[in-house]
């Protein structure tokens, strides 16, 4: 793939990725911790949206401020704000999702001196039509927040324009999934993960070009290439992962991932923008319609559905669950999930991850021995 | 005087009796309620439970329920049962130990009774809404969310307006499951009685300012239970009013709850209800008096909106903006107020591995009373119902050398 590398040098750098697109472009850099994020807003005010995705260094500040039961992903947000090695974001926006990050919320802004501090508190459920009105009254007001912090004024043409630019992003990460599923050699589990992550990283207009080409590209390789019907075909979900090393672990083992339930993946681009009138409603609606994440409420068994649509649909045999230690919303939702696969037949491993990931050798085997099973 | 002391230490024994007597004749209501054709709800410790007695539906509390599991030392078996069904040990112990109890009827009292329906406020945390969620498909019953949006610095007017909204939906949804027409001059005198409610239990824990403080923050927790399951009733005023006058007098004698009260301080999180009675002493044999706490004061907080004229935007405000539901900072500035109001010399603060939006910003908020007031604070890592992770000999030498410390601090 002609532009993977341009995509690893991204993920491998983002913070000097970012320090360097802020210097050439003269763009703000917002920083941001939850898909629920509304890149549009930020893209239409001329800034540039970075996701942080904890932290790859050392904990060892975030702990005198977080006690030892809290998530990796929060903890290491956090720290990546009390070393400043983010101290060229412009501003951050915290959308509230669970309670572990309504409070670390609250402890960067009460500690981080660099850059405004924004709060996006969205509604957390989402299936009343008062609840629908609130969502799209909390987007204006994000709106006007944002503006009045960068000043500037975020027009409903710009918004229209990064609801273009997102809706082709999507529709091309979209595309390249679906490839992929199709003939899951077309490319690694760890390159389509650096894809992803980088698409929350990079310049979007930049990306946009980028994955239009990749697009194209796997599009003729897919019509060269043999698809592999010997491969154990898996679904991944879960919260986030930010352990690309799972994918090879579980391709060694005769695994492929075809799809996947991540706020880190399928859930970051499902559900377009609808091009119209009104961009904030239209924001609002596709974060009412999306994938719901468990910090949200839409109904009872949406995610169980959802998985076992997926399973069905892209004819995998099977669904790894990561988990991410201390998080509560989904460890709430597993045990009936689970249950439901069960009734559908589906196999199911559930893996716990803490930061650091276990051992790769017992990884393996437990990897091993599900894709034996199926 | 010891005749005096005698006396009213009789009446606080009897006083305790009674509320036992009450609560006991309120789960023998609440399982009663099939036969008495009468609706059961589960509603969360925070949320709106005046529209349900306007409504003549009894409210259940599972985290009361999950308190009294942990107080009879019922935890950890539950939360182990829950564990083997798939739920993480990292998850909210009342949470947990709910959950299990369902299916087996297990706990003190077998049980709750089932519900109707559940009504989940998120004021206090977003767990409540994904345990709910379990039981909702557990029992198969509707599950009415009031959405309260978090108050990190503000109370919004976007967020009025939908609170508000719920307010009223709450309203459909109850006239729904009921079948009857909400009775507005019936809820306002419920409010009225809950904001009455909450007053008497604000003076009751106001006795604490005197010196020796008559009552601690493990007496509060016992007696809170009336002002979580059951205020808003004559029965709970008749009550707080007694247990009001009875601290009243015991200031006004000079009897202390805590035998040569020579520190006070004060408890932030929710009681390490298995060692109620173990952490009551050992904090007694210092002669450290815990004056006041976080916990059974959010109760107060909660009413102070509820007695405007506009039931709705009262209730919405009143609920929204509570304790929990605030940023951080805000809940050190209270914590600070409270320091200089019951004349604190030291915090003692729970970590609590259960609950996280009430122990992540702890660490922030021991620097800040430390640096604003200048009082040392002891943390004790614990959890609420689960004593697995309970170490009494770590927390009994902690204890004993904060206590050191405030000696030397006042010695000095
Ligand atoms: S949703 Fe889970 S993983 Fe994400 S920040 Fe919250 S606790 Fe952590
Ligand atoms: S203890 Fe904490 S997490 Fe559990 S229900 Fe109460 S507020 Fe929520």
């Amino acid at each position: 793939m002609k532009h993977l590398e341009e995509f690893r040098q991204v993920v491998n750098q983002s913070f000097g990725y970012a320090r360097q697109l802020k210097k050439d472009s003269g763009k703000k850099i917002v920083g941001y911790v939850c898909s629920y994020t509304p890149e549009e807003v930020i893209l239409a005010a001329g800034a540039h949206p970075l996701r942080i995705l904890g932290t790859k260094e050392t904990i060892h500040l975030a702990d005198s401020h977080l006690q030892s039961y809290c998530c990796s992903l929060v903890r290491g947000i956090l720290e990546e704000g009390l070393s400043g090695r983010v101290d060229f974001l412009d501003g951050m926006v915290f959308p509230h999702t669970c309670d572990s990050v309504q409070r670390l919320s609250d402890i960067w802004r009460m500690n981080i001196p660099f850059g405004f501090h924004l709060d996006l508190i969205l509604p957390v459920k989402l299936d009343t039509l008062s609840a629908q009105h609130y969502m799209v009254d909390v987007l204006q007001k994000f709106r006007t927040d944002l503006g009045r912090a960068l000043q500037v004024d975020i027009t409903d043409e710009a918004l229209k324009k990064a609801i273009r630019t997102t809706n082709a992003i999507r529709q091309s990460i979209r595309a390249i999934y679906e490839l992929r599923s199709r003939n899951p050699r077309l490319m690694t589990g760890t390159d389509l993960y650096t894809l992803v992550r980088a698409s929350m990283i990079m310049d979007r207009d930049r990306l946009n070009i980028l994955l239009a080409e990749t697009v194209a590209e796997l599009k003729v390789k897919a019509d060269r290439e043999k698809e592999d019907t010997s491969l154990k075909r898996i679904i991944l979900a879960g919260g986030i992962c930010n352990h690309p090393d799972i994918y090879p672990m579980i391709e060694n083992a005769g695994g492929a991932v075809v799809w996947d339930d991540f706020c880190t993946g399928a859930r970051y681009f499902t559900e377009l923008i609808d091009e119209g009138a009104e961009p904030i409603a239209r924001i609002a609606g596709r974060l009412i319609n999306r994938v719901v994440c468990p910090a949200k409420h839409i109904d009872l068994d949406g995610r169980a559905r959802h998985i076992i649509r997926l399973v069905k649909e892209k004819n995998a045999r099977g669904v790894i669950f990561l988990l991410l230690k201390f998080c509560d919303p989904h460890a709430f939702d597993y045990p009936d999930i689970k249950k439901s696969m069960d009734e559908a037949g589906i196999p199911v491993m559930l893996l716990e991850i803490d930061d650091p990931i276990p051992a790769e050798g017992q990884l393996k085997t437990r990897f091993e021995a599900f894709l034996e099973m199926l | 005087m010891s005749d005096i002391k005698l006396e009213l230490d009789k009446r606080k024994t009897k006083l305790e009796k009674k509320m036992q007597n009450i609560m006991a004749g309120y789960y023998i209501d609440a399982k009663m309620a099939r036969q008495n054709n009468k609706k059961v709800a589960w509603i969360t410790s925070g949320g709106p439970v005046e529209p349900l007695l306007a409504m003549d539906v009894i409210a259940v509390y599972p985290e009361n329920h999950g308190a009294m599991i942990g107080a009879s030392k019922m935890g950890v078996d539950l939360c182990e049962k829950a564990e083997a069904m798939g739920y993480s040990s990292d998850l909210c112990s009342y949470a947990r130990a709910d959950i299990a109890c369902c299916t087996v009827n297990g706990g003190p009292i077998g049980g709750l009774p089932e519900p109707d329906m559940l009504v989940c406020c998120n004021n206090i945390c977003g767990s409540v809404m994904k345990w709910y969620e379990v039981q909702a498909r557990h029992f198969k019953v509707p599950l009415f969310i009031y959405d309260t949006p978090v108050c990190h610095t503000d109370y919004t007017p976007e967020m009025k307006r939908y609170v508000e909204a719920q307010t009223r939906e709450y309203f459909q949804f109850l006239e729904h499951e009921t079948g009857r027409k909400m009775d507005i001059d019936r809820l306002k005198e419920i409010g009225k009685n809950s904001v009455e409610g909450a007053q008497l239990w604000q003076e009751t824990l106001d006795t604490t300012m005197s010196r020796p403080s008559p009552m601690t923050a493990f007496d509060a927790f016992f007696h809170l239970a009336l002002i979580v399951t059951l205020r808003g009733t004559p029965q709970t005023l008749e009550y707080y009013r007694e247990l009001r006058d009875l601290m009243k007098e015991r200031s006004q004698a000079g009897i202390g709850a805590v035998p040569k009260e020579t520190y006070r301080l004060l408890w932030d999180n929710l009681p390490i209800w298995h060692r109620m009675k173990w952490l009551s002493d050992k904090f007694a044999e210092h002669g450290a008096c815990l004056v006041a706490d976080t916990y059974t004061s959010a109760w107060c907080g909660i009413k102070r909106e509820l007695n405007r004229d506009d039931v709705i935007a009262s209730a919405a405000e009143g609920y929204t903006y509570s304790y929990l539901n605030l940023g951080t900072d805000k809940m050190a500035e209270l914590v600070l107020t409270m320091v200089d109001k019951y004349q604190v010399d030291g915090i003692v603060m729970h970590s609590n591995r259960s609950c996280r939006p009430y122990s992540f910003g702890q660490y922030d908020l021991q620097k800040i009373v430390e640096r604003e007031k200048g009082i040392p604070s002891l943390m004790i890592e614990a959890d609420m119902v689960d004593d697995r992770s309970f170490s009494e000999s770590q927390v009994a030498t902690r204890i004993e050398a904060f206590i050191e410390m405030l000696r030397q601090r006042k010695g000095a």
